[in-house]
């Protein structure tokens, strides 16, 4: 059977693609897109390396299947930055040093911008929670947590 | 290795059409057990309906004083609805306990019910509120209590070519609500130890009417506690009506040994949690 003929928007820009059905959409926007942002960790929707979002919903892009990308907004970690401009928690998570390896990092940032965007002032434990699906295994935690409270610190004052 | 056909209709009408024409096709909504089940190589389906373009299977909807939930709503979505978390919030914190904030942007209450686990943290809350399943099918559709659908750990009663549209819960009386605690390792992402749903409602004069408190983890299938009922109905939560909820609850549990708990501990943790959560869901339910 021939591979499905996927057409969505990622990062804002039309975008198309051959899948077969069990592709996941994180191997669809590795291998076929070659946006290796997105970092494969557990593949089971336990670490959140994968994530992304979906029409704004935050998701593990290891349990999405590509076709299901079909007319719907895909947002990755190439989508972050503005350019050369990095985004306030990127460049928070640099100054704090909130990243050891760095392989988590995207989903981090990924997850984190998407708690910002809808609670400008969490508590930490809003945090904690919020970013639970995210597995950092060189154990960053506390320096992640208190980026991204500094970030939506700073974002309340601008 | 066969070649995996993927539909997503737009009509219930449609799905049912497809899943009794296929021998082994299955229902993607959140994808959060499919995928995982297909990855590990448990399961490898012929077809895959993916129901999330079926209005009414994802809408949440207020109707006869009760509301509708799409089987395959996420629990993001259930989280979001302040209604149904006001009326609900016992229902609506066993979805919100599955898993991560990325599993909640996909996971549903039809595919936690229909994949049969017996730790399943949002089905005890359907069973104590008395929600009902609305099945659609080759003949047609039909209702079914949400404790008949699952029969055994990963098994459950649909026949070929149905599905669990959405879920009916009953419009709720003064004074009245429910709860769900679930006790894991830890506190945050993990499967339950023990689960335990409590639905109450009290006349004026604070004496409780109507009770039904349910416990997963802790057999097959979610238990249903009917001694733990007769303890609340006719009390005003007195502490002898509370103990007697923990030990009816202790003795209604036929769990297993694993490695998040044995026999012992969670025959114990059931009594716990059954009784603490019949105080919140009381406290709730005094307060609307």
């Amino acid at each position: 059977m021939a591979k499905h003929h996927v057409t969505t928007t990622i990062n804002g820009e039309p975008a198309e693609f051959l899948c077969n059905v069990e592709d996941t959409l994180l191997d669809v926007l590795r291998d076929e897109l070659r946006l290796t942002g997105t970092k494969e960790g557990c593949s089971s929707g336990d670490c959140g390396a994968c994530t992304v979002t979906i029409d704004g919903r935050l998701v593990c892009s290891c349990l999405v299947l590509g076709v299901e990308a079909e007319g719907h907004a895909v947002e990755t970690i190439e989508g972050m930055a503005n350019g050369e401009q990095l985004h306030p928690l990127q460049q928070k998570f640099l100054e704090e040093a909130a990243l050891q390896c760095g392989f988590c990092t995207p989903g981090f940032l990924v997850a984190a911008k998407s708690l910002l965007d809808t609670n400008t002032n969490p508590t930490e434990t809003e945090v904690r929670y919020w970013l639970a699906g995210n597995l950092c295994r060189c154990t960053g935690y506390d320096k992640i947590v208190r980026a991204v409270m500094d970030t939506a610190a700073d974002m309340r004052g601008a | 290795m066969k070649v995996i056909q993927y539909e997503a209709p737009g009509s219930i009408d449609a799905a049912v059409a497809l899943l009794a024409d296929s021998e082994d096709g299955r229902v993607l909504a959140g994808g959060t057990d499919l995928l995982v089940q297909m990855r590990a190589g448990l399961r490898r389906p012929g077809l895959i309906v993916d129901v999330k373009k079926i209005a009414e299977m994802c809408s949440i909807e207020q109707r006869d004083g009760g509301f509708i939930v799409g089987a395959a709503a996420s629990g993001a979505e259930l989280g979001e609805h302040a209604a149904l978390k006001a009326a609900w919030p016992g229902v609506v914190e066993g979805m919100e306990l599955v898993g991560s904030t990325q599993i909640q942007g996909r996971a549903s209450l039809g595919g936690n019910l229909c994949n049969g686990s017996p730790a399943a943290d949002s089905v005890p809350a359907l069973i104590a509120g008395g929600a009902i399943a609305l099945i659609a099918g080759p003949s047609g559709r039909r209702e079914a209590e949400v404790a008949a659908v699952v029969t055994g750990p990963g098994q459950i009663s649909l026949a070929n070519g149905e599905l669990v549209v959405a879920f009916k819960l009953p419009a709720r009386p003064a004074k009245s609500s429910d709860a769900y605690l679930r006790f894991i390792p830890r506190t945050e992402m993990d499967i339950a130890v023990v689960g335990a749903a409590v639905n109450l409602t009290f006349d004026d004069g604070g004496t409780c009417t109507d009770a039904c408190v349910v416990l997963g983890a802790v057999a097959p299938t979610a238990v249903v506690v009917p001694d733990a009922a007769a303890a609340l109905i006719g009390s005003k939560l007195e502490d002898s009506a509370l103990e007697a909820v923990a030990a009816a609850a202790s003795a209604a549990c036929n769990p297993i040994d694993d490695k998040r708990g044995t026999v012992e501990y969670r025959i114990k943790v059931a009594g716990v949690l059954a009784r603490r959560a019949t105080v919140i869901a009381a406290d709730r339910a005094r307060s609307n």
